[in-house]
C-alpha cells in the first residue's frame, strides 16, 4: 500500500503536473493574498481562502484525473490487481498521494500567514482553520475525482468530468435558491460544497461539516472499489 | 501446484470460457495455445485474479484465489500480454516499486540485481522504461513477474516483439525456470509451444480441444506417412505409378517446380520409400527428391482448430 502510496507521489514530480499544479495554486494564492490582504490593509486571510474556492475547483481534477485513468491507459493496472494488496487499499493510497499532493499546495497560506506575521497579528487560529477547511473541501474534491477518474481510460475526460461533477456539487445551493419547497431548499442546499465550505471561511468551525466532507469523501472512495471490483466480474 | 476445475466466464452475451480444467505438477511447463480470441488470456488472467469467474475454482499452491486472493497472488509471478510498466520510472525503480508491492522479504538491491542478471537488463537498469525498446521492455516485465521467486509463473506471450536472438535466450530461460517453479505460458507460435512447453491445452472458443504431452500430441500425428516428392517426367504418367504403389493411399501433385519435374506428395500407411524408388530405377523418370514430411505440431494444431469450427460453423454464423 505504501508502495502505490510512494509511486503515485513521485510521478506527480517526475511529470509536469505536479509543479503546474504547484505553480497555479501558488499563484492565484498570492494574487489574492496581495489584493484582498496586502493591498487592501488588513490582517484576516478569510476572504483569501473563499476566493481561492474556485482555484481548488479547477486544480484538483488536474491531481487526480491520472489515478486510474492512466492506468487502465498504459495497462498497469494488471500489476495492480494481480498484487497480493486489496483493492480498497490500492483506492486509498492513490486517493492519500492525491490528498497529499493538495496539502503540499495549501503550504503557501502558511508562508502567507508568515509573511502577513512581519507587518501585523494575523489570527492564527482563522488561518489554521481554513486550511484544516480546505484541506477537508480537498479530500472531498480528491474523492470524487478518484471515482470519475476509475470510470474511464482517458485522464482528460476524467479531468473534465470531475470538474463538471465537483462544480454541481458546490452549486447545489444555487440550485436550491429555485427550489419553493422549504425543506427540500435546505436539504439540498445543505449537501452544497460551496455552503458547508462557506462556513469555514466565516470561521466557524462546526462538527457536522467535517462529518460532512469526510462522508462525501468516503462515499466516493467506496463507490470507486465498487467500480473496480465491478469491472472484474464484466 | 495448480488445480483448475470447471472454470466458466461470461462476458456480457458471449461464453468466454467453457469448463476449463486441468491440473499442473511443480516443475510442469505448460503451453496454452490456440487462435485469437480463443480464452488464453481471460484463463490466465482469471488464475492471476485479475478477473473473476462466473463459477468454478482455481488452486495456487494450495491457496483458492478467489477465496484467500492475497495468499494465492503471493504465489504467482504474472507477464500480462502488454507488460505492466510505468513509463515515468526507471528500469530500477520501478522494479523497487513491484518488489515493495509484491510485499517480498528478501534483500531487495540483491535480489533485484540477481533478477536483473537472469533477465539481462542490468545494463538498462538507470534508464527510463519510455525508452526502452520493445525487446528491453518485455524483459523488464519478465523481470517483473520474477521478483520474489514465485513457484508459479503465467506468462501471456512471452516473445512477442523480441528479435530472433532474444527468443532463443527466453525461451532457454523459461526451460530452466520450469525447473524450479510452474509455468504455464501462451502463445501464437506452435514451435514455441513445442521447443519449451512438456504439456500442451487447445483451447478454442473457450473449450479445451485437446490436451496432453507435447510429445504425445505429436505422435499421434505420424499414423500416415507423408512424402515430399519431385520427379522429373511427365506428370501424368508418374502419377498414376505413385498411384499403383502397394502401400500408397493418396498421391497429390504439387505442380511444376523445375522445368519438366513435377512435385508431389504421396501420403502411404506404411514406409514405402524403397518401393518408390525401386519402381522409379526401372524407368526413366528420375526421382530428384525424396523427403519425409514430418508432422508438426502446427499441422494438428490447424487439423483440430479447423476440424472443430468447420463443425460448429453450421450454427456460428457471427465469425
Amino acid at each position: 500500500m505504501s508502495a502505490i502510496f510512494k509511486r503515485e507521489l513521485c510521478s506527480y514530480f517526475t511529470s509536469p503536473v505536479g509543479y503546474a499544479v504547484l505553480a497555479v495554486f501558488m499563484f492565484f494564492s498570492g494574487i489574492f493574498f496581495w489584493v484582498q490582504c496586502l493591498y487592501v490593509g488588513t490582517s484576516n486571510m478569510s476572504s483569501v481562502f473563499q476566493s481561492m474556492f474556485f482555484i481548488v475547483l479547477f486544480v484538483i481534477p488536474l491531481i487526480t484525473m491520472k489515478l486510474f485513468a492512466e492506468d487502465k491507459k498504459q495497462k498497469t493496472e494488471q500489476a495492480l490487481l494481480t498484487a497480493p494488496v486489496s483493492i480498497a487499499g490500492i483506492v486509498f493510497s492513490k486517493f492519500l498521494s492525491a490528498l497529499v499532493m493538495f496539502s503540499l499546495c495549501l503550504c503557501s497560506y502558511i508562508i502567507e500567514g508568515i509573511a502577513l506575521s512581519f507587518m501585523a497579528h494575523p489570527d492564527w487560529s482563522v488561518i489554521i482553520g481554513n486550511v484544516f477547511g480546505m484541506a477537508l473541501l480537498g479530500s472531498a474534491f480528491c474523492a470524487v475525482g478518484v471515482f470519475i477518474s476509475s470510470l474511464t481510460e482517458s485522464v482528460i475526460v476524467a479531468a473534465i468530468a470531475s470538474f463538471a461533477v465537483n462544480a454541481l456539487i458546490s452549486l447545489f445551493d444555487t440550485i436550491a435558491s429555485t427550489i419553493p419547497v422549504d425543506f427540500i431548499k435546505n436539504f439540498i442546499s445543505s449537501l452544497s460544497f460551496q455552503t458547508r465550505y462557506g462556513h469555514f471561511a466565516l470561521g466557524l468551525f462546526s462538527l457536522a461539516d467535517v462529518v460532512y466532507f469526510i462522508s462525501i469523501a468516503f462515499i466516493f472512495l467506496f463507490l470507486t472499489e465498487r467500480v473496480i471490483e465491478r469491472k472484474r466480474w464484466a | 501446484m495448480i488445480k483448475v476445475k470447471n472454470l466458466t466466464k461470461t462476458y456480457v452475451k458471449n461464453k468466454a470460457l467453457d469448463d476449463i480444467s486441468f491440473s499442473l505438477n511443480e516443475g510442469d511447463i505448460l503451453g496454452f495455445l490456440g487462435p485469437n480470441g480463443a480464452g488464453k488470456s481471460t484463463t490466465m488472467n482469471i488464475l492471476t485474479g485479475y478477473l473473476s469467474a462466473d463459477s468454478g475454482t482455481v488452486e495456487i499452491d494450495g491457496r483458492d484465489i478467489f477465496e484467500d486472493p492475497a495468499g494465492a497472488k503471493k504465489k504467482i509471478g504474472y507477464l500480462p500480454e502488454i507488460p505492466p510498466l510505468y513509463n515515468d520510472m526507471t528500469v530500477e525503480g520501478y522494479l523497487e516499486f513491484m518488489f515493495k508491492l509484491k510485499k517480498i522479504k528478501l534483500p531487495m538491491k540483491e535480489h533485484i540485481s540477481a533478477v536483473c542478471d537472469t533477465v539481462r537488463i542490468t545494463d538498462v537498469k538507470g534508464r527510463i522504461i519510455k525508452h526502452l525498446s520493445k525487446g528491453y521492455r518485455q524483459r523488464v516485465g519478465l523481470a517483473q513477474a520474477l521478483l520474489g521467486d514465485p513457484p508459479v509463473l503465467i506468462l501471456d506471450e512471452p516473445t512477442v516483439g523480441l528479435d530472433p536472438q532474444q527468443i532463443i535466450e527466453i525461451r532457454k530461460l523459461i526451460r530452466s525456470l520450469g525447473k524450479k517453479h510452474t509455468v504455464i505460458l501462451s502463445s501464437h507460435l506452435l514451435s514455441e509451444v513445442q521447443a519449451v512447453c512438456d504439456k500442451i491445452i487447445i483451447i478454442n472458443k473457450g473449450r479445451i480441444i485437446t490436451s496432453g504431452l507435447t510429445d504425445q500430441l505429436t505422435s499421434t500425428g505420424k499414423s500416415t506417412n507423408r512424402i515430399e516428392l519431385v520427379i522429373e517426367g511427365r506428370m501424368p504418367s508418374v502419377y498414376s505409378m505413385l498411384k499403383r504403389i502397394d502401400g500408397i493411399t493418396n498421391v497429390s501433385e504439387r505442380g511444376e517446380c523445375e522445368k519438366g519435374c513435377y512435385s508431389y506428395i504421396a501420403e502411404s500407411s506404411k514406409d514405402v520409400r524403397r518401393l518408390i524408388f525401386r519402381t522409379f530405377a526401372k524407368t526413366d523418370y528420375n526421382i530428384l527428391l525424396m523427403k519425409p514430411v514430418s508432422v508438426s505440431l502446427e499441422d494438428i494444431y490447424l487439423d483440430i482448430i479447423s476440424g472443430k469450427s468447420e463443425g460448429e460453423n453450421n450454427n456460428v454464423s457471427d465469425i
